[in-house]
């Protein structure tokens, strides 16, 4: 960008009030009115923001950055665990588009059982769709069965399943009897339930629950254990977690679900507390295990140096052993030099630039902070596929009314176990510590995080992306592959937070460096600069050559 | 190993399909569509498919692509999806004012049994459809063929656009197929220097290849105008490449415009482009330029120039029907031998195709049609080979069998240039062989002993 541009940028005023009526003024009537209720100007004022409306069907017609229920189940939750087989049953193009194309990375282990390689479908064809899928699933199971013996199989149901009835659920029970000596389970994820990816989260949520979890009681050594959940390993987060936690003796006996095996999803309730990630994806799980084992939850984000420390405070703080707090503050203070090294570095370039970010339903939250580590303003923000407690916070889940769409998604009946459970810590402990302001089972959403006159957006969608884009000018804006390139023609860097492009770790502390060097390297590009050929810049022939 | 648990014994499968070498055919649909000027490709069913659909075309040609959905809930399963769809027409008229939406089926909307022809109609009589924009529908259900038959199901419906006036205007249609948009732009290129008026459709130059402006159009430049797909009805013939690509539109031109049509083989490689280039001449009536046999003996040059190290070398091939039975066929002519071929796509022709072209080989090729990256797989363990030629999936094969790989197909998510330098014709002949050479070459410079180690190759 040239120095005029630059200067020019930066003198770029907008009114929130004003970028709403123009993003909405080109929509039929009745869009208008529904979208006008998803996109909601920030009044930063506590507890009087007013209401966002989410998890709402998208309209059809209006290109949405939305997946479906099976991107959210299998592709989201069961992907990225390495030694169960994902057997989907439905045509063959929802089983390829799911094949290795989200980046979570695995580290096969000494066992080195790892079918994320591997895509598997039944390949269903019309005369299946006309007589029913049932044999030829029952077929698939087997022969996966006999090539490769593993320990687990799961089969995931997409769209047309559903609607020629194919009895899933029994083909399975029947296939794990038979086998004895592998889990085989069913999901009913078929893309048209829901409105979003998130109720393929909760649909996978429920079943791994009531068909994994509790599988094995054996007690696993470590003296702070706990599970991780919502963190997906994209670009290896999860190993850096996992590195960080190693350093302070805390144990993570399973990750929900980045770099994950079955077993760790079978000893879960062997942990000792909850640690929450991304809220939207993975709070039915959280709540189911507290219930029924009672293991408390919190929420946690290492996403940010700071609020990787904060986070690990807190697990500190529940175990309220000195050891650990030591041990805490110790790795704190041998990570952090590194970390403001980097940050002092791209401070100068990054500062008093602004971000823009529309993703899923906890990144367009976390990665705020990462942001405003390097002196960047989020100056409008949104989920893709979140609920209003991710908003506004958890507060308002007992008024969130229950439309056509969530009624359809299972709500699993859970009750404590009656040999197993456990509470971790007293009722009188939890008042106490409560009492004293920590926080479990608590979640403030995005919305007080965002400074006022911000717009907060769900469901943001691609003609909104653009115009967004050229009224308020960002300097970077963050969504997925979908939207990457509409926004790059625009001139604007576009940073995907789904899948990171090529990039990770970002979280942890060596995850905040890489992701200060990678926006100083994205809004400090060149390339913005050679938009235009010197004969477009000056079109008039003014001078002429000598050429005597 | 990234594949380790592929064993090497063969074991037969018939319910279990293990790393696909096909997709379904809605994406085939969308990118035909895009190939369109001022088009809007569609999808009716649930959002996931459009998503998904959106994002693999993305991944490949690193390139904004815009497409709809009629985004079904529950309820449009139930009740089928025409209040979605004329929901969406109306949207999308507003909003995005494209000249035209072509709008494809999914296992969804199939399943339940939408007719879109007769949702169109509806439109129609209720005026959702502006004056002077169209609509074209194709029915692509996932459970039958692949994404190429999703790709030719759309070419047809285009061709539906053609409208005959009695008087012929000297044009030669020409449908390029599922083909790179530097494909279409080198077809393009080839035509111009024969001096033959043709119009070609789909045409994705332009529009998956655009340059980066400051400037943001949903609808590129580039793209087959409506205006030049109606006249498609009046040319004086269709040469169609790819049996499964192009035909059916083809042939759909000829029933119901009585435009004549000839269907040739994708050209890729010497033989399939002078088959090409000599049909063309004949039907344009034209002698071909001086500069066109040029690049074939170029083409030639290269092949004499380093045919040592293409003897006799073994290939396993998998990817797209027509792509693949003029690569073989390439092959044969460099004097490889293609020893592994698969295709996902459905159809027994395609076996029998590629036996023939491979008859003369002292051996009998391993092919399969709808067969699956994992059975390629487990043929090169039991016969090794000393290239793969595929889609990016095989880099793993690849890797885990340390065998040289060209990338060459779709879809490719980890390298670049398939958009803008084409493969077919003599140049892209060229190209191709300095590909095949290159890794092959790359892997004696890291194989050979010290003592063997070469300057000069
Ligand atoms: S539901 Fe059908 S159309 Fe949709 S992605 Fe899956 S196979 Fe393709
Ligand atoms: S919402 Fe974000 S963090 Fe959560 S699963 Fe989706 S991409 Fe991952």
């Amino acid at each position: 960008m040239s120095t005029i541009l630059k200067k020019k940028r930066k003198m770029v005023q907008w009114d929130p009030a004003d970028v709403k009526a123009q993003l909405l003024a080109k929509y039929p009537p009745k869009v208008a009115r529904k979208r006008a209720k998803q996109i909601m100007i920030n009044e930063a004022l506590e507890n009087e923001t007013p209401e966002i409306s989410a998890n709402v069907r998208t309209t059809p017609g209006i290109i949405t950055m939305r997946g479906c229920t099976y991107a959210g189940c299998k592709g989201v939750i069961m992907g990225p665990t390495r030694d169960i087989i994902n057997l989907v049953h439905g045509p063959i193009g929802c089983s390829f588009y799911a094949w290795l194309t989200r980046r979570n990375q695995t580290d096969a282990g000494p066992d080195g059982e790892n079918y994320m390689p591997y895509a598997f479908s039944t390949d269903m064809q019309d005369s299946d769709i006309i007589f029913g899928g049932e044999k030829k699933l029952e077929k698939a199971i087997q022969e996966a069965y006999d090539l490769f013996h593993p320990k687990s199989i799961a089969v995931f149901a997409t769209c047309p399943v559903g609607l020629i009835g194919d009895d899933i659920h029994t083909v399975t029970k029947r296939m794990k009897e038979k086998f004895g000596d592998c889990n085989v389970y069913a999901f009913s994820c078929e893309g048209y339930k829901g409105v979003s990816q998130s109720a393929g989260h909760h649909i996978a949520n429920n079943q791994v629950f009531r068909h994994i979890v509790g599988e094995n009681d054996e007690v696993k050594p470590g003296k702070y254990k706990i599970n991780l959940l919502g963190e997906y390993n994209i670009g290896g987060d999860g190993f850096e977690i996992d590195r960080v936690f190693k350093k302070c003796g805390i144990t993570n006996i399973a990750t929900f679900s980045g770099n994950s095996t079955y077993d760790q999803f079978a000893s879960a309730h062997t942990a000792d507390l909850n640690t929450v990630m991304c809220h939207r994806s993975i709070n039915y799980v959280a709540d189911m295990l507290e219930t029924k084992y009672g293991i408390p939850w919190i929420k946690v984000n290492f996403i940010s140096a700071k609020a990787t420390s904060r986070s690990l405070r807190k697990i500190a703080e529940y175990f309220g052993d000195q050891e650990l707090i030591d041990r805490v503050e110790a790795v704190i203070k041998e990570e952090m030099p590194a970390v403001e090294a980097a940050r002092q570095d791209v401070l100068p370039r990054t500062e008093g630039k602004t971000a823009m970010m529309f993703v899923g339903g906890s990144r367009a939250h976390h990665y705020q902070e990462l942001f405003s580590e390097m002196g960047m303003k989020t100056i409008s923000a949104g989920y893709e596929f979140a609920h209003r407690d991710d908003y506004e916070g958890r507060q308002v889940l007992p008024n969130l009314t229950v439309d056509a769409d969530s009624r359809n998604i299972e709500e699993i009946e859970v009750e404590a176990d009656p040999t197993r459970y456990n509470p971790r810590k007293s009722p009188e402990e939890l008042q106490a510590m409560e009492a004293a302001g920590y926080k479990f089972k608590d979640y403030d959403g995005l919305i007080p995080d965002m400074g006022k006159g911000t717009l907060v957006i769900d469901d943001l969608n691609q003609y909104e992306a653009e115009k967004l884009v050229e009224l308020m000018k960002p300097d970077i804006f963050c969504a997925g592959i979908k939207e990457k390139y509409s926004i790059q023609k625009l001139g604007i860097p576009m940073k995907q937070l789904h899948s990171y492009d090529s990039g990770g770790p970002y979280a942890g502390f060596k995850g905040a460096v890489n992701f200060y060097k990678e926006i100083d390297r994205l809004v400090n590009s060149k390339v913005w600069s050679y938009m235009k050929a010197p004969w477009q810049e000056n079109p008039q022939l003014s001078a002429t050559y000598g050429w005597e | 190993m990234l594949l380790r648990h592929t064993p090497k014994e063969i074991s037969e499968r018939s319910a279990l399909m293990i790393n696909p070498a096909k997709t379904c055919q809605p994406i085939g649909a969308m990118y035909a569509a895009l190939g369109i000027h001022g088009c809007l490709p569609h999808s009716h069913g649930s959002q996931g498919c459009c998503a998904y659909h959106r994002s693999t075309l993305t991944r490949h040609y690193k390139e904004p692509i815009s497409a709809a959905t009629s985004s079904f809930t529950e309820g449009a399963s139930v009740f089928g999806g025409q209040a979605n769809m004329l929901q969406a027409i109306e949207n999308i008229f507003s909003v995005y004012e494209p000249d035209i939406i072509a709008v494809h089926t999914t296992c969804l909307s199939e399943t339940i049994g939408d007719d879109l022809k007769q949702i169109r109609k509806k439109a129609l009589t209720e005026g959702k459809i502006p004056k002077g924009k169209y609509m074209i529908s194709a029915s692509t259900p996932s459970y039958v063929g692949s994404h190429v038959t999703g790709f030719s199901t759309m070419v047809k419906s285009m061709a539906g656009l053609a409208e005959s006036t009695g008087k012929k205007n000297g044009k030669v249609n020409i449908i390029p197929g599922w083909v790179e948009p530097c494909d279409m732009e080198e077809i393009k290129r080839i035509t111009k220097m024969l001096g033959v008026s043709t119009i070609l459709f789909p045409d994705t130059s332009g529009v998956l290849n655009g340059p980066l402006s400051g400037e943001y159009k949903m609808f590129p430049d580039g793209g087959t105008t409506i205006e030049e797909l109606k006249a498609t009805g009046d040319a004086i013939g269709t040469l169609a490449l790819g049996e499964w690509c192009s035909a059916v539109a083809a042939r759909e031109l000829d029933t119901q415009n009585k435009v004549p049509c000839k269907v040739l083989d994708m050209p890729f490689g010497l033989k399939a482009t002078d088959r090409f280039i000599d049909a063309l001449r004949i039907v344009g009536g034209v002698t071909v330029a001086d500069e066109l046999s040029m690049e074939r003996g170029q083409l030639v040059d290269m092949i004499s120039d380093m045919h040592q190290y293409l003897y006799h070398k073994k290939v396993a091939l998998v990817g797209d029907p027509d792509q693949v039975i003029s690569m073989t066929e390439f092959l044969v002519t460099l004097d490889m031998w293609p020893t592994h071929i698969v295709t996902g796509t459905p159809g027994k022709a395609f076996e029998k195709r590629i036996r023939e072209i491979t008859e003369d080989l002292p051996y009998e090729v391993n092919v399969k049609a709808a067969g699956d990256m994992f059975l390629l797989h487990q043929w090169i363990k039991n016969d090794p080979v000393d290239l793969i030629i595929g889609n990016t999936y095989c880099k793993y094969i690849a890797r885990d069998e340390d065998i040289p790989f060209v990338r060459w197909g779709f879809p490719i998510l980890d390298r670049q240039g398939h958009q803008y330098f084409p493969t077919v014709a003599y140049k892209g002949a060229l190209r191709l062989l300095e590909k095949i050479l290159g890794v092959l070459l790359d892997r004696r410079d890291r194989d050979d002993s010290e003592q063997q180690f070469e300057l000069v190759m």
